[in-house]
Formats: C-alpha cells, sequence, structure tokens
C-alpha cells in the first residue's frame, strides 16, 4: 500500500507528511470496513441465532432485513441522551469512550493481509492484550459512575472477570510466542504457513482450548455474560446508558468479539495463510491477488463469530462464583502445563 | 480462614429486584440485602397486582364469578376455571356428566401443558439458555390454538361450566389434539437435549435451593415445587375429581429437593399430562355435557326463547343466583403451579358469603425468603423459576 501510495502523494505534501496521510487513510479504511462489519456482524446474529430458534430474525427494512443495523444505528443516534440525576458526569460521559476507543485501538495492530496493518509494531499479541484490558476500564467506570447498584454490581463483576480471564487468555497466547518466537502477529502468521500442520491450533490444541473459553469471558459473551447478565442486573454495566452512548458500549462489545476472533485467527488458525502442504499441492494459489487472502482471513473470523453465536444459542449462564472457579482452578492451570509442554518440546527441538 | 483480618469493613448492599425486573415474572418485588454477591436476607412484596378477586367474587352469582378465575393464574386459566367448577359442583351437590368429566380433565391437562411450557421456558431462559423458550413457545402456540378452536379465547378461556361444559367438542378439535399429543413427546426430546444433561445446567441448578420435605411442609409448599422434595403429594391422586380416578398416571418425585429436582418432576409431569389426554380420548364416553340439575344450571338457550318455564329458571339463575345450601367448603384441585384451593361460606343465597382462594403461588412467593438465604444473585433468579409463580395468582 506504502509504495502504491507514496509516489501519488509525494510530490503533494512532502515525505513526512505523506507518512502520515497513509496512515490516517489506513485508519480510515480499517475503522471504516470494520464498524460496517460490525454492523452487519449484528445483523448476522440475528439471522444466525433467528435460524436456530425457530424465527425469522430482521427482514422488513432493505432487501431481506439488509439495512436493518443502519436503521438501528440511525435509531440510536437520535435517541434522547439521559444522564441519571445520582450519575457522576464526568466518569459517565468519559467510560463508553474509552470501551470503545480501546476497542478500535486494538484494531491497529491487525494485520489483514501480508503487509497491512495500520502498525506493524513487534508487540502486536502484548498490545492487544493491554487494549483489551483497558476496555475493562470503561466498563468499571460506567458501573460505577451511573449510580445504579444493578450498573455497580455488573461493573465489580466485569472487573473481577476480565482480570481473570486475561491472565489466562495471555497464558494461553505463550505457547503460541514460543512456537513462532515472535510477538508480531504478521510474523506469528508467517511462522505457521511454514508449519507443517499449517496453524498452531494442532499442537497448540491446549492452549487453544484455553483461548476459546477465555474469549468468550473476555468479549462478556453468554455462557459468561455475568457483567450484564439479563435476568439478574437487569442490563449490568449499560442499563443506565441509552442513545449514543449506549450504542457505544454495543459497536464497543461487537467490535471486541471481531477483535477476538482475529487474534484466534492469526494465533491459531493461521490468519490469512492457507496450509503449506495446500499450497504445495495447487502451485497456482501463489498467484492470486491479496483480495483472496482477504477473504480467507475473513471467513476464518466469521467462523468464530459463528462459534459465538452458536454458543449464545445454545448454552445457559454460568454463576458467577463457578466463572471465578473456571478461571482460576482450569483454565489458568491448563495453560501454564501447555507452556511447560511447549518449552520443554522446544527445548528439546522438536517445534 | 478465620484468622485473616478482613482488610476494611463492608457494608451491606440492599438493591430491589422488582416490580420491574426481567427475571421476577412480573410484578414481584424482592429486596435483597447483600453482602458483595452474597444474599444475606430475601424479603418478597406482593400486591402489586391486586385486583380483589375474592371480594369481587362475594358480590357475583356463583356462575358470574367464574371469568373471574381466568385472571388469577392467567397462565393456566383453564385449570383454574375447571378447580372452581368442581368446587361450586360439590358445594350444590351435583355432579356433572361422564363426558363433561372426561372433557374438563383432557383440558386441565391441556392448561397444565401450555403452563409447564411458558415454566420451562421461562426458567431456561432466565438462567440464560434462549432457545428452549422459543422451541417450547411453538408449541404451547399449538395447545393456544385449540382453545381458540372450542371457545374462541385463547388465553381467558372461561369455557367450563357449573355442572358440566359450555358445549360439546368437535370431532376435529380431538382429531388435531391427538396428533399433537402423539408429535409432543419427541418436541419435549428436543427442548430436553439443551438443558437436562447441560453441565452448566446443572452446575446451576443441582444443590441450589434445597429444603426439606418436612421444611417444605411447613412452608405450605404444594405441586411439583412439593414433590420435588419427595413427596407424592397431589390433588389428583389423593383427592380425584373430574376423570382421575379413572385414568392411570404416575406422580414424577423427586428426592434433593433442589431445583433440579424439581425441574425433573415437573418436565415427568409433563409427559404425564399427555398420558392423561391420551387415556381421555381414547375412552371419551358419549353423552350430554351438562348434568340435569335445572335448580343450579343454566337451561340451553335456544329452550329458554322457546319455552315460559325455562326463561324464568334462567331469569331466577342470572339475576338471584341458585339457592344454595348453608354451609362451607373448601375444595383443592391441582394446577401447574400447585394446589389452588376455592373455599365458600355460603348463607343460603345465590352469592358466596365469603368466596376465598388458596393461591399456590402466593404461598410459594413466600418461601422465597427461605430458599434464596445463603445463596448468590444468580441463585435467587434461579429459585425464582423454579417455584413457578405467577403475580395474578399470588396478588389475586
Amino acid at each position: 500500500m506504502n509504495s502504491f501510495l507514496e509516489p501519488i502523494l509525494a510530490p503533494f505534501f512532502g515525505l513526512m507528511l505523506t507518512n502520515i496521510v497513509i496512515i490516517l487513510i489506513k485508519v480510515a479504511i480499517v475503522i471504516g470496513i470494520t464498524l460496517l462489519h460490525v454492523a452487519y456482524a449484528t445483523y448476522w446474529e440475528r439471522k444466525v441465532i433467528g435460524f436456530m430458534q425457530f424465527r425469522l430474525g430482521p427482514r422488513e427494512v432493505g432487501w431481506f432485513g439488509l439495512l436493518q443495523p443502519i436503521a438501528d444505528g440511525v435509531k440510536l443516534f437520535f435517541k434522547e441522551d439521559i444522564i441519571p440525576a445520582t450519575a457522576d458526569k464526568p466518569i459517565f460521559y468519559l467510560a463508553p469512550v474509552i470501551f470503545f476507543v480501546s476497542a478500535l485501538t486494538s484494531l491497529s495492530v491487525l494485520p489483514f493481509f501480508d503487509g497491512f496493518a495500520v502498525a506493524n509494531i513487534n508487540i502486536g499479541l502484548l498490545f492487544l492484550l493491554a487494549m483489551s484490558s483497558l476496555g475493562a476500564y470503561g466498563i468499571v467506570m460506567a458501573g460505577w459512575s451511573s449510580g445504579s447498584k444493578y450498573s455497580f454490581l455488573g461493573g465489580l463483576r466485569s472487573a473481577s472477570q476480565v482480570i481473570s480471564y486475561e491472565i489466562a487468555m495471555g497464558l494461553s497466547l505463550v505457547g503460541v510466542m514460543i512456537m513462532s518466537g515472535s510477538l508480531n502477529l504478521t510474523e506469528i502468521v508467517k511462522a505457521q504457513s511454514n508449519y507443517p500442520t499449517g496453524f498452531y491450533a494442532i499442537p497448540q490444541i491446549l492452549g487453544f482450548f484455553v483461548f476459546f473459553v477465555a474469549m468468550f469471558a473476555e468479549t462478556n459473551r453468554l455462557p459468561f455474560d455475568l457483567p450484564e447478565a439479563e435476568s439478574e442486573l437487569v442490563a449490568g454495566y449499560f442499563t443506565e446508558y441509552s442513545g449514543f452512548r449506549f450504542a457505544m458500549f454495543f459497536l464497543g462489545e461487537y467490535t471486541g468479539m471481531l477483535i477476538m476472533s482475529a487474534i484466534g485467527t492469526l494465533c491459531f488458525l493461521g490468519g490469512w495463510t492457507l496450509p503449506k502442504f495446500i499450497m504445495d499441492l495447487l502451485p497456482f494459489l501463489s498467484e492470486l491477488p491479496p483480495i483472496v487472502w482477504v477473504v480467507v482471513f475473513l471467513g476464518k473470523v466469521y467462523f468464530f463469530m459463528f462459534l459465538y453465536y452458536w454458543v449464545r444459542a445454545t448454552l445457559p449462564r454460568y454463576r458467577y462464583d463457578q466463572l471465578m472457579n473456571i478461571g482460576w482452578k482450569v483454565l489458568i492451570p491448563l495453560a501454564l502445563v501447555n507452556i511447560v509442554f511447549t518449552g520443554t518440546l522446544k527445548i528439546m527441538g522438536w517445534f | 480462614m478465620e484468622d485473616i483480618e478482613k482488610p476494611f469493613e463492608t457494608k451491606e448492599l440492599t438493591i430491589s429486584m422488582g416490580p420491574q425486573h426481567p427475571a421476577t415474572h412480573g410484578v414481584l418485588r424482592l429486596v435483597l440485602n447483600l453482602q458483595g454477591e452474597n444474599v444475606i436476607k430475601c424479603t418478597p412484596y406482593v400486591g402489586y397486582l391486586h385486583r380483589g378477586v375474592e371480594k369481587l367474587g362475594e358480590n357475583k352469582t356463583y356462575f358470574a364469578a367464574l371469568p373471574l378465575t381466568d385472571r388469577l393464574d392467567y397462565i393456566s386459566s383453564m385449570n383454574n376455571n375447571v378447580g372452581y367448577v368442581v368446587a361450586v359442583e360439590k358445594l350444590f351437590g351435583i355432579e356433572a356428566p361422564e363426558r363433561a368429566k372426561y372433557i374438563r380433565t383432557i383440558l386441565a391437562e391441556m392448561g397444565r401443558l401450555s403452563s409447564h411450557i411458558v415454566w420451562l421456558g421461562t426458567h431456561v431462559l432466565d438462567i440464560g439458555a434462549t432457545t428452549p423458550f422459543l422451541h417450547a413457545m411453538v408449541a404451547r402456540e399449538k395447545i393456544l390454538d385449540l382453545f381458540e378452536m372450542i371457545c374462541g379465547a385463547r388465553l381467558t378461556v372461561s369455557f367450563p361450566r357449573v355442572g358440566g361444559i359450555r358445549n360439546d367438542i368437535s370431532q376435529e378439535f380431538l382429531d388435531q389434539l391427538y396428533a399433537f399429543i402423539l408429535d409432543f413427546p419427541a418436541k419435549m426430546d428436543d427442548y430436553e437435549t439443551l438443558v437436562t444433561e447441560n453441565r452448566i445446567w446443572k452446575e446451576r441448578t443441582v444443590d441450589i435451593g434445597v429444603i426439606s420435605l418436612e421444611e417444605a411442609v411447613n412452608w405450605g409448599l404444594t405441586g411439583g415445587t412439593l414433590r420435588g422434595s419427595g413427596s407424592d403429594y397431589d390433588v389428583r391422586k389423593y383427592f380425584p375429581y373430574d376423570a382421575y380416578d379413572k385414568v392411570d398416571f404416575d406422580v414424577p418425585v423427586g428426592k434433593n429437593g433442589d431445583c433440579y429436582d424439581r425441574y425433573l418432576v415437573r418436565v415427568g409431569e409433563m409427559r404425564q399430562s399427555i398420558r392423561i389426554i391420551r387415556q381421555c380420548i381414547e375412552n371419551l364416553p358419549a353423552g350430554p355435557v351438562m348434568a340435569d340439575a335445572p335448580k343450579f344450571t343454566l337451561p340451553p338457550k335456544d329452550m329458554v326463547l322457546k319455552d315460559m318455564e325455562h326463561l324464568i329458571h334462567q331469569f331466577i339463575l342470572i339475576t338471584k343466583g341458585p339457592t344454595v345450601p348453608e354451609g362451607e367448603i373448601y375444595v383443592g384441585s391441582e394446577v401447574p403451579k400447585g394446589e389452588l384451593g376455592f373455599y365458600f361460606v355460603s348463607d343460603g343465597t345465590g352469592k358466596p358469603y365469603r368466596m376465598r382462594v388458596r393461591a399456590p403461588s402466593f404461598v410459594h412467593a413466600s418461601a422465597l425468603t427461605r430458599l434464596c438465604e445463603g445463596g448468590l444473585i444468580a441463585d435467587v433468579i434461579a429459585n425464582i423459576g423454579t417455584i413457578d409463580i405467577v403475580l395474578g395468582e399470588c396478588d389475586r
């Protein structure tokens, strides 16, 4: 992308400004496309779950209800912005922004295909984990500042949940780091494509399992949607939010899901690449334009998203203490075992 | 553990759950005293849906009070109707004909099925699984369609009458119902696959809200809520009414008295309801559907228009009500929620001197205090679902 844009823009802006402009263009593209995906992820969720539950899902607005997410967005934009009298106003304003921005910032390090990432940094994986923890601040602040006890409980639940599962998730990814020897997401994907199985999910099955479970907890989805457990806490931490502030939480949550799916895809399912043995078998594949690999990447991401929906339609919700038990007594030990196992094999030279 | 000092003092948090809350099944209000997530004390407040059904009943004739019973437990109005007419018939000293008894049994079991479907759906929904709710509602629609077919109403049916039923049912109705109950056990299996053996479901319900048999009896629990604790008390078996003594069915009984056992009991009851309906349809006798007791039952409409005698009867029964023997009577019936009892004090006029409704939901709601103590917030939700209350009946 740089090589394509630089000659065009350089005469107008000079070299340094050009780089900034290119980054801004990339940011705009990534955010625009992601928000579109977020909107249609909700549409797809409603269709998929509707199909599983003998319902139709959206079908009135536009063809097959395709304009429904747009209509929802417009509705949320124009809704009255209600702020409770007991709310701590500055924090109340800030909370959804933090949540949403931290979700969007994570996008900057995701490589969508070879060479396309807004910031191809060396600690990409660490950055993603940091950003997803930062999102928890938004939730806690929202719960605290709303001046509602339900929100408060939701915020507290979320704080402990995200902290517990952050550890499990971080540890589950250590195996991948050991195998690939890098924290750079592009490097991880490249290392995978050269690996015999094509993706790390096969040797890292334990890590993949831990990551998969923690993924649901990180994004507050069923069966771990305790911070917003509808039947217990009404709507949890965003009970008091309405209009566009609510929309920011909503979009942030779905962006979070997409990001978690993307991490899963990049670290365990080989990102935009296909396994090496397939590439060797069908050599013409390497001649295809990059757009094909974006589609491969999105296909894998949406596979994860489908799992999110499927689990939501299938499972009941865990209780708070059970959730903690699973996090600390099952997932973290499993992840540690995985690290020891992977490390030992690495030293013995098997990986 | 004891010698670890608390780093700081914690205060109790009081939250008011309801009357508008997604999981309180209407307008139940629970005041929870919390220590963190642990429930120290749970106090139910009821009465938001009070309509004075008992007082209204004293100001209406025995016939005219029937529609009030629809509004008690609006999920299973057919069962309330049947319970009411059985009680009034006993007070009058009349008996419905065989065919009417069988049909009322069929209808009551249909009501039980539809009520249990709503219970299953909402209970499971409260604990977080959305799919069984929507799948089960499809079956409930079919039952409501069948109700609509016989009386035009889907929820507030008011179909049974003192001394029988409003009108005979058609062959088409029986055919459709038979097809439905042949089909239904397979659907039950569908709902159960998602829930019964589900690990998360078991973790959420096993050993939650445990109540021993003795305590359950002391709290006055009835129905599935009591049978989950190990009693086999079922009004249909102990004090049979209608055709229940002529059909063969089992009473599912639990063991531990926890949410899971109560769940299994109710699911078992649904399967037994199918058995009862099937037997009733297969053995349905022919004959009239209203008792031949002119002093206590309204005469047929066409005769009222043609015949003076009948017109006078009708006029007296509607305006003054029947002449009822003096005395008092309590008759219980098994509705999906538990034992619904009607207690009448008759002073010999056409209206009851006192009408008292023993509402199982009210008794069960009071037991929430006991069930929720020492649990977590999430257990409160499981407990509300497991006692299966409807606030229309609780507040009357």
